[in-house]
């Protein structure tokens, strides 16, 4: 048997990656400065109140998507612990990081979903690039990130969105391509133009499954936003990282547990805002709904998150 | 006014593959099917007059929906034209097309496509929305045509809070608001319950009666048809098999596989006097002897005779008896007339007459609105009728069964 020629695909990849890295290193400085400063901006405004205000405002916010006591009697505690812990500081940093993060994605991720959903061609291009940026492993574009955007903040944010960006995505399309598809033809057949078919009825219908995305795209920056440490990002991270590289139980454990806390906030909030819409788009879906609503189920195969990975 | 010229839609083929097979007829639909194409709908033309209610009727994968969503071209022919009040819609730039959609074709759907998002009002006022128009004039339009279908009080509901019947009715009100002229329904009431549908049946016909709209109607079923088209074309695997009024296409079904729908239609409720009817084998005039008459009926050995002015208004009925009587004593015919006949309108239909044939010595008269008698029927065309798959018999040997039963009444 002949043996097969050796393809270099690893070296190609780096050469490319190389080449890019000497040649539009004005670019890639620009991406970086321009996340940096986001990222900074977000931080600085959460910054500004006292701990303890802040923890109302986000109590508060609870109350407001969720209108139950559950949720805001749990903001206010776990967040003073988190104060206690001394990592108000790193989980500011954290949120800035994620928020920042998750914006982007939805940003890139909502628009794309509403191309893929319209024509079946993009959809068919976009998704195995969205396969290949959800399964190839963090740590190896980690390393290039690193090369385009330096140590720190930004290719944290960067190596986030990559992780982040396809659920935005898939779960817009899938929500646009639900809609009923009688309703879409009625809106065309009274003469609405394809933007306002867009924006006055598959939007909305869609909406409920969209935020299910939002709130996948958020948990999974969450979760990414910890291996980011690795990079230097600041925050939460670098308090894990640290512990666990000097065989520090204690502060492994502090960092990790608000992590956790973080990510169960954020994730109620976000859920519950799907929730609430989600409720409201079945009731006025009216009888044709009688099955149980497809993008449910399609949520539930989607939903390979990790609240907290489990940092190496 | 709609027409519809060869309209042909092919799907799951470019255009340009699908006209070349099409071109080659019989042999070019086989290779177009082993192509992958699916050939929805082939070659149909028909026209539906302003202020007609035009039936279009076929089973599930007929084509029939496609065919109707080429009208306002929610779905591109591959071939064919249509035109609406002349003007070509295949020629239409976007924004023509999108205003015809707005002020000149309406359309009502199956599953009643209304908006959940939006109030009742809101889905009613939707067209007028579209195209721009202010909102106090959308909610004056919107509350009117809601409350000519009926649910003036509902207007701030959502549609699940209302039943299917009324959901439809919402529909329809939102074809209603813009004023259009065409209106394209598409299995409007099929997803309703039976007594539910007879309803909308009843406030449609309510309505057309009243506005007088062009009508494209879809529907799969045939009493539906029978009963709200002025005209119906079957549809089969995409080709128009017949079209005519409801009782032309009972009394004559051009196909088996017509002959076998029609076979489970009511015909007492579609087939009227009209269809039924034949030339009276013998009338008198007034100035008749009743000698004479007496002799007509001896030809046809019937035993009464229908008694006519100059307009052929019915003055009565002679018997053979009195006739006889009469010719003996010298009087005229008029001083033994008797009103011993029950008499309809052409348009009644037969469920309406059919127990009141046999009982007198006339066939039933067939009267027009002046009052002249347009034809009788005798009971053995009632029965013939009845009786079903000898639909064509009734119409086309109606002479012989006549005279029968003229014979024997």
């Amino acid at each position: 048997m002949p043996e097969l020629p050796r393809i270099p695909v690893g070296k190609v990849i780096a050469d490319v990656i190389s080449w890019l890295t000497t040649h539009w290193s004005v670019f890639f400085d620009g991406i970086s400065s321009i996340l940096v400063a986001f990222g900074n901006a977000i931080y600085y405004v959460l910054s500004l109140p006292h701990p303890y205000v802040l923890t109302l405002i986000f109590a508060a916010l609870a109350l407001l998507v969720t209108r139950r006591p559950g949720l805001p009697i749990f903001t206010v505690i776990a967040f003073l612990l988190i104060d206690s812990m001394q990592l108000w500081d790193a989980m500011l940093n954290t949120l800035a990081i994620v928020v920042a993060a998750a914006l982007i994605a939805i940003v890139i991720g909502i628009p794309l979903g509403i191309w893929a959903a319209r024509s079946t061609s993009v959809s068919v291009t976009v998704r195995p690039v969205l396969d290949f940026m959800q399964t190839l492993p963090v740590f190896v574009y980690l390393l290039p990130a690193v090369f385009f955007f330096g140590i720190g903040i930004a290719p944290g944010i960067v190596a986030t969105i990559v992780f982040a960006v396809p659920p935005a995505v898939r779960l817009t399309e899938l929500g646009i391509r639900q809609v009923d598809r009688e309703v879409v033809e009625a809106a065309r057949a009274f003469g609405a133009r394809p933007m306002q078919v867009l924006r006055e009825v598959q939007l909305p219908l869609a909406m409920p499954t969209i935020m299910a995305g939002v709130n996948q795209v958020i948990m999974l920056a969450l979760s990414m936003v910890v291996v980011a440490g690795l990079v230097g990002a600041p925050g939460l991270a670098q308090a894990v990282v640290a512990s666990t590289q000097s065989l520090n139980v204690a502060g492994g454990f502090e960092g990790g547990i608000a992590v956790v806390i973080l990510a169960v906030y954020l994730d109620r909030l976000t859920g519950g805002l799907g929730e609430r819409r989600r409720r409201r788009g079945r009731k006025r879906r009216g009888r044709r709904a009688g099955q149980v609503p497809p993008e449910e189920a399609e949520v539930e195969r989607e939903n390979t998150r990790q609240p907290v990975a489990p940092v190496a | 006014m709609i027409e519809a010229r060869g309209v042909t839609k092919v799907f799951g083929l470019s255009d340009q593959k699908a006209a070349q097979r099409l071109a080659d007829g019989a042999a070019g639909r086989e290779a177009l099917a082993a192509d992958g194409g699916v050939l929805a709908v082939d070659d149909v033309s028909f026209t539906v007059e302003t202020g007609e209610l035009f039936v279009i009727m076929g089973l599930s994968g007929s084509g029939k929906s496609t065919l109707i969503r080429m009208v306002n071209r929610l779905i591109e022919p591959t071939s064919g034209t249509v035109l609406i009040d002349g003007d070509d819609v295949g020629k239409m730039s976007d924004k023509a097309l999108r205003s015809l959609r707005n002020m000149r074709v309406n359309m009502v759907f199956q599953h009643f496509a209304l908006f959940p998002h939006r109030s009742i009002r809101d889905n009613v006022a939707y067209g007028l929305k579209t195209r721009g128009e202010a909102s106090r004039k959308r909610v004056e339009k919107a509350n009117r045509a809601l409350e000519q279908v009926g649910l003036g009080h509902r207007g701030d509901a959502f549609p699940d809070e209302l039943s299917g019947g009324q959901q439809q009715r919402v529909g329809l009100a939102r074809a209603l608001a813009t004023d259009a002229d065409v209106l394209l329904m598409d299995e409007p009431f099929s997803a309703l319950d039976p007594l539910i549908r007879r309803d909308m049946q009843n406030l449609l016909l309510a309505l057309q009666g009243e506005f007088r709209k062009t009508i494209l109607f879809v529907t799969h079923d045939l009493n539906e048809a029978m009963r709200i088209g002025d005209r119906i074309m079957v549809m089969k695997d995409g080709r128009s098999v017949q079209m005519g009024t409801g009782p032309e296409i009972l009394a004559d079904p051009a196909t088996d596989y017509v002959r076998e729908f029609v076979a489970d239609v009511d015909r007492t409720r579609v087939i009227t006097a009209a269809t039924i009817m034949r030339e009276p084998l013998v009338v008198a005039t007034a100035d008749e002897s009743p000698r004479q008459a007496l002799k007509k009926l001896e030809g046809v050995e019937a035993s009464g005779l229908y008694v006519l002015d100059a307009d052929q208004h019915v003055l009565g009925v002679a018997k053979d008896e009195a006739l006889a009587r009469a010719a003996g004593s010298g009087k005229d015919l008029k001083s033994v007339l008797v009103d011993d006949y029950e008499s309809v309108t052409e348009d009644t239909p037969m469920v309406q007459f059919a127990h009141l044939s046999g009982n007198h010595p006339v066939p039933l008269g067939v009267l027009d609105a002046e009052g002249r008698l347009q034809g009788v029927v005798p009971r053995a065309a009632i029965l013939a009728a009845i009786s079903g798959d000898n639909g064509t018999e009734a119409g086309e040997t109606s002479t012989e069964g006549g005279e029968k039963v003229t014979e024997n009444a």
